[in-house]
């Protein structure tokens, strides 16, 4: 298959490189977006709730639905002995998701039955009159408690180069410690939601609220026992996904397809917000233990890094999360020898899913903090010792799973940032002020990312695209991503609008459906525009040349002479408006709809040795971060924030930065106020927004200096040299973290490194300085000791 | 944030059923007389019953924004306010903010500064704003950013939201 290269000269492009803004804008400013919930309810709509378990573990000893049915207003009750065809699993790959937990439930939290009934009130108040009684058995509730009973859902997969024991004992210092890093709820402000519409025939249409129309379709076909022709989903956009719609939308459109199905009514299911962050899976929480061999220049010699991830009841797509880490615990640095243990623990919590990164930040945040501790411990600035390890251009750039680092920018981009933020000028100032003053403490630091981008898992690497071309000179385009606020669409829509010289406004994007194009990906892994950009692009493509071939016979002149641009066509020289051509060539009988399919090249890697190249390129940035803390409280301010980040040739400036923005202010909330808690029984405590803190516009840095590198270009031949922008500016955000350090660092005057885990949260930070406090108790004249 | 409410609470309707009351609120100009139970909020009321869905429905809870309307020029959340609360209030949502097909300078600003990503806080984000320009009191980039922390967004468009306020605002 040839893959068409992006066309045109730069000077020609009238909607690509251009921040126009969402396609979407004018209706999210007047209200008139419409997301599932907002939707014209169909008449005879029924309303589901789901009764889940409220204990972590345990045999369902008995479950009597007989009350709930003899409630009013209900017209189904269902549980997995009511399923269907059986079929009771919504695993993605790998089984171990009920959609009703059979015996055993296995968190608090998990769905054991479900109720239609004429008002969401009535569902909800009938579940509750359900007889459900538990035998309970032990819960494992920790990662801890997993490693000692060596639970886990998939097996530990471990990556070796050269010979880590031996360089980590030869080189001439080592650190080795334990950091654990806490989890993240998506919180997308829209909550999952789906609602099934039965039509003829036993079909099912299923508007859903997914990042993966396609596996919905093909769970609510396995567990109805329908074929994936009788089942169309359907998403117009998400209000939010970041991972947490990949997989976990399933369990709320197959319930309100089994309950449809067994009504013959349209049902619709919309958890509560607790609901929804009690019944459905987060970012995994780590702890990672690291060794590292170093010199006295602070070069890494050797690392041995043990991840275990709280994968919870079930796989979901904890394996490809956890290789994801492993890929990214060298973040930007060159390890010579390399161990990684990496243990996929099985607790009693919910299942643990994909969100934003996707265990790339948990893997960064585990050598960025070893970097920080070599940095400490021989007392060198660890931006220096960041510097010194970073991948090299010519040598030192193989990463640890025999990938080569081909295009290496990140020493340009740290350099430039040292310049644009004054990193030097200020650390030598913040020095200097915090000897000054003995409860407020400034920290800085600037930490690099460097994300691979493509699908670990390679044959999720493809897309589908289907284009028509109307005679009115409209084109409307369907690609089987989705819309989750990224401006995937928009994007989108300006590649294809750029093929014809066209606007951006002639062309609409529809909503995502499996009717349209089937088989998709989940739009995940940063690749929405990489992948179905480029799918559109070769719709277009191909409708674009059965143009130029008719007309090119028709005027009789050279295919090279006709040119698309200005919405016109020109023809040897002689111009013509886009539609005409079209009505020309609809006379003619020429073909105006294509389908474009991509799949991305030269991605393989072999899952069972950890070897190979999982990713297509890399994308770069970095982040100085500026904080002060207030040592008697543990509070802290981000004070300023520089950001230089690479998305290679933007597609759309204005979108890419609001990637970058909020991608870091995502990441910032990760490490700083985001804090899941469950309580001894394993019941999640921080439930809503009451008690999960995600960051406010109050939280914003005091000074936000956030740029794209726009000298950059993608190497490879990624649509129009772009860059995937949707995960890795999350990762900027570890320089909040280390600022954090590095102003608790201040309170010892440096001279011992204080110990922090994430989130940073001001109990965190205070426990971390009252530690530093009582070691530096041991090491300092009683005088100092007792300020 | 929510207004106090001093008025005489409505007297129960005399022709509904049982635990239902009448009252009349004007929503975006036009007058709606309601016959309904005394526990629905003001926003299943817009939502469910006047088809007003522009104003979303977050957490339900108070305490993520995205149900913010404006009550009588003031921004009010709609999942913590019972309806017979409003009894001849006027309310504006967002549907009722672009005046004969204009848009709001503040609806406008959004487009302008890319103030959204995922769009569902934006409605609540936009009313909230409203109200914090008629209060008068953030001068301020400072101020805009404290005053705003009510409404909460996921996707991290806080800049480009207070960069449009501060457009909105006539500030620098």
């Amino acid at each position: 298959m040839t893959v068409p290269r992006t066309s045109g000269s730069e000077d020609m492009l009238r909607a690509v490189r251009r921040p126009v803004p969402h396609d979407s804008a004018e209706k999210h400013v007047s209200g008139e977006a419409i997301y599932i919930d907002d939707i014209p309810e169909p008449r005879a709509l029924l309303h589901a709730y789901i009764r889940s378990s409220d204990i972590a573990h345990g045999r369902i000893k008995k479950l009597d639905l007989a009350p709930t049915r003899a409630q009013p207003g209900v017209a189904a009750a269902l549980a997995a002995a009511d399923l269907p065809t059986g079929h009771n699993d919504i695993g993605p790959g790998f089984a171990g998701d009920p959609v009703f937990a059979e015996q055993i439930v296995e968190y608090a939290g998990q769905s054991v039955f479900a109720v239609a009934a004429e008002t969401r009130e009535q569902a909800r108040a009938a579940a509750m009159q359900a007889v459900v009684e538990y035998e309970e058995l032990p819960a494992i509730l920790t990662i801890e408690e997993a490693l000692a009973q060596d639970a886990q859902v998939l097996p530990t997969v471990t990556l070796m180069r050269g010979d880590a024991d031996k360089s980590i004992a030869k080189a001439p210092r080592r650190i080795s410690g334990r950091l654990a890093i806490g989890g993240q709820d998506h919180f997308y402000l829209e909550g999952q939601i789906a609602m099934a519409v039965p039509g003829e025939d036993g079909d099912m249409l299923v508007y859903s609220s997914t990042q993966h129309p396609s596996e919905i379709q093909h769970h609510v076909a396995h567990i109805l026992g329908l074929d994936a022709n009788g089942v169309t989903v359907e998403t117009r956009r998400m209000g939010g996904g970041f991972g947490g719609k990949e997989t976990q939308g399933a369990l709320f459109a197959v319930v309100a397809a089994l309950l449809a199905q067994k009504t013959g009514r349209p049902v619709k299911l919309r958890p509560d917000r607790d609901d929804d962050m009690i019944l459905t899976g987060k970012r995994h929480d780590f702890i990672a233990d690291y060794v590292v061999g170093f010199d006295e220049e602070g070069r890494i010699h050797g690392v041995d890094f043990m991840l275990a991830s709280r994968c919870g009841m079930s796989p979901d797509l904890s394996g490809p999360v956890n290789d994801r880490a492993i890929f990214h615990a060298d973040n930007a640095y060159f390890l010579p020898h390399v161990r990684i243990v990496s243990h996929r623990s099985k607790t009693h919590t919910v299942s643990n899913t994909a969100f934003r990164g996707f265990g790339g930040p948990q893997g960064m945040m585990v050598i960025e903090y070893a970097i920080d501790e070599i940095a400490r411990t021989l007392g060198i600035d660890p931006l220096t010792v960041r510097k010194r390890n970073l991948y090299g251009k010519r040598d030192r750039n193989v990463t640890p799973y025999t990938m080569k680092v081909e295009d290496n920018i990140l020493a340009k981009i740290i350099g430039e940032l040292e310049r644009t933020s004054e990193y030097w000028q200020r650390r030598k100032a913040i020095t200097a002020w915090n000897a000054t003053s003995p409860f407020l403490k400034r920290g800085l630091a600037l930490t690099p990312v460097k994300f691979g981008i493509a699908f670990t898992a390679t044959h999720f690497n493809q897309a589908g695209a289907l284009l028509l071309v109307y005679t009115d000179g409209s084109l409307k385009l369907n690609h089987g991503g989705t819309e989750m606020g990224q401006g995937l669409n928009t994007k989108v829509a300006q590649i294809v609008a750029d093929e014809f010289g066209l606007d951006f406004e002639d062309v609409k994007i529809t909503p995502t459906t499996t009717g349209k194009v089937p088989n998709t990906s989940a739009t995940a892994a940063s690749s929405g525009t990489d992948l179905n950009g480029r799918a559109s692009l070769i719709a277009a493509r191909t409708i674009k040349e059965r143009l130029i071939k008719f007309a090119a016979a028709h005027f009789h002149v050279a295919p090279g002479k006709i040119v698309f641009a200005n919405r016109e066509v020109s023809i040897g020289g002689e111009k013509m408006a886009f539609v005409e051509l079209v009505n020309l060539a609809y006379k003619a009988r020429v073909s105006l709809s294509a389908t474009g399919y991509f799949a991305t090249p030269k991605v393989a890697y072999d899952p069972t040795t950890m070897r190979g190249r999982p990713f297509l390129y890399f994308a770069y940035g970095a982040a100085a971060s500026e904080v002060l803390v207030d040592t008697l409280t543990g509070e802290y301010k981000v004070e300023r924030v520089d950001l230089l980040h690479d998305v290679g040739k933007s597609i759309n400036p204005a979108i890419d930065m609001g990637q970058i923005e909020g991608g870091f202010i995502q990441g910032m909330g990760w490490l700083t106020s985001e804090e899941l808690y469950w309580d001894a029984k394993g019941r999640l405590q921080t439930h809503a927004p009451s008690t999960y803190k995600i960051p406010a516009c109050s939280d914003l840095p005091r000074q936000f200096n956030a740029r794209i590198a726009d000298w950059s270009r993608n190497r490879e031949d990624v649509v129009y040299r772009s860059k995937a922008v949707g995960e890795p500016p999350l990762m900027l955000a570890i320089s909040v973290f280390h600022a954090i350090k590095d102003a608790i660092a201040a309170v010892g005057q440096y001279q011992i490194s204080p110990q922090l885990d994430a989130p940073a949260t001001p109990e965190r930070v205070l426990n971390a300085i009252d530690a530093l406090r009582l070691r530096l108790g041991d090491h300092l004249p009683a005088r100092e000791a007792a300020e | 944030m929510i207004s106090s409410d001093d008025s005489d609470p409505p007297a129960p309707a005399s022709g509904g059923s049982a635990g239902s009351v009448s009252l009349a609120v004007m929503v975006n100009g036009t007058r709606y007389p309601l016959t309904l139970d005394p526990r629905c909020t003001l926003l299943d009321v817009l939502r469910e019953q006047l088809d007003l869905t522009g104003t979303k429905k977050g957490c339900d809870h108070g305490q993520c924004g995205a149900c913010t309307i404006l009550v009588d020029g003031r921004r009010v959340l709609a999942c913590l306010t019972l309806a017979v609360m409003k009894d001849g209030a006027n309310i504006t949502t967002i549907e009722g903010l672009a005046k004969d097909g204009v848009l709001h300078p503040l609806q406008q600003a959004f487009i302008e500064h890319d103030a959204f990503q995922c769009g569902y806080c934006t409605p609540g984000q936009i009313c909230s704003a409203v109200g914090l320009i008629a209060e008068g009191r953030a001068q301020t980039a400072d101020e805009i950013r404290e005053s705003m922390s009510g409404n909460i967004c996921r996707c991290g468009a806080y800049p480009n939201i207070v960069a449009a306020i501060q457009q909105a605002m006539g500030l620098p």
